[in-house]
């Protein structure tokens, strides 16, 4: 019952997030400092979500050659930077992963 | 119409190459939640109604701890604090759009088909068919999700993690946020959000995520002073 009870508050929440801006009505003109303060959410959000995935190990900080999802990392980083490609970056960096795991 | 026609195609086959990641992810999260306890019901319940990866995956952990319901909420909540950002940079490219088709862009608005959109559309909002190709890049995405997750369910925990398959996601993050660092004050923001993210991991409810925007935004801006460089 709980359980349900969450799934409904989880649905309006993130529907309520989503919709948010999106169904404001069309004259309302969202502020010049606000707009240029949004160009910079996907980059810092997206980047936000993977740095702590490659620099932490177990919660703790890891700058080392035994961290093969960090050396990975920087390979994918590298091939997104050079080529921009979502495919080959992706598929680059789990090849690393195995590879940079076989080595150390 | 023959333009709808031709940016929805744009959109499923820009949506193909998500598949290696999403489809991972979804098996990934899907396992998760069968292992905190979720019956399958109520996870494709949620995974349909809610359909927010990270927040499903942090509101397991909260279930699986008997959190009450209030807190679970709270926490996809902040977890999806970066949905409302989302929805207010993405408000501008649908703005002349009918109310429904807004709806439809809310539900569909995820981390995937957001970052592609803008990849494609960031430089020019007054291009035609925006609609159409975000609804063609939103729907397989959406069909991806949801089987994979539900064979996540199925299989449980049988899954090689030999495989390493759940790394796919962060490369996935990868992929799509350094194509964006076109300019100084955008490097700026994503290193300064990343070290915060990295920084203030241990910081309760997942909100080391929140304030890594709120520092990388800050700092984008004051770059600008710096480098003096026109925003879009």
């Amino acid at each position: 019952m709980s359980l349900w009870l969450a799934i409904l508050g989880m649905t309006v929440a993130t529907f309520g997030q989503r919709a948010s801006f999106l169904l404001l009505p069309p004259h309302i003109q969202l502020p010049a400092l606000l707009r240029r303060a949004l160009r910079y959410v996907p980059a810092a959000v997206l980047t936000a979500i993977w740095a702590p995935e490659l620099l932490l190990q177990k919660g703790v900080l890891s700058i080392a050659l035994g961290n093969e999802r960090l050396l990975a990392g920087i390979v994918a980083i590298a091939i997104a930077w050079r080529f921009r490609v979502t495919f080959g970056t992706i598929i680059a960096g789990l090849v690393a992963l195995h590879f940079f795991d076989w080595m150390f | 119409m023959q333009l709808a026609r031709t940016e929805f195609k744009a959109g499923l086959r820009a949506s193909l190459p998500l598949f290696i990641a999403i489809g991972p992810f979804g098996l990934v999260t899907g396992v998760a939640m069968a292992a905190g306890g979720i019956p399958p019901l109520e996870a494709m319940a949620m995974s349909i109604l809610v359909y927010a990866d990270a927040a499903m995956l942090a509101a397991t952990q909260m279930i699986a701890a008997d959190s009450p319901a209030l807190v679970v909420v709270a926490a996809a909540f902040i977890v999806n604090l970066r949905l409302f950002m989302y929805s207010a940079s993405i408000r501008p490219y649908f703005a002349g759009e009918s109310l429904w088709r807004r709806v439809l862009v809310s539900y569909a608005l995820v981390d995937n088909p957001y970052a592609l959109f803008i990849q494609r559309f960031g430089a020019h909002p007054e291009a035609p068919g925006k609609f159409e190709f975000f609804i063609g890049l939103a729907i397989p995405i959406w069909f991806c999700w949801q089987v994979t997750l539900g064979i996540g369910l199925l299989v449980g925990n049988q899954l090689p993690a030999a495989w390493k398959l759940d790394f796919a996601a962060p490369l996935a993050f990868i992929a799509m946020s350094i194509p964006l660092l076109r300019d100084k004050p955008m490097v700026a923001a994503a290193v300064s959000a990343g070290a915060t993210a990295v920084l203030a991991h241990g910081l309760p409810l997942r909100s080391g995520m929140a304030l890594a925007a709120v520092v990388g935004i800050l700092v984008g801006l004051l770059s600008e002073r710096i480098w003096s460089v026109k925003s879009a």
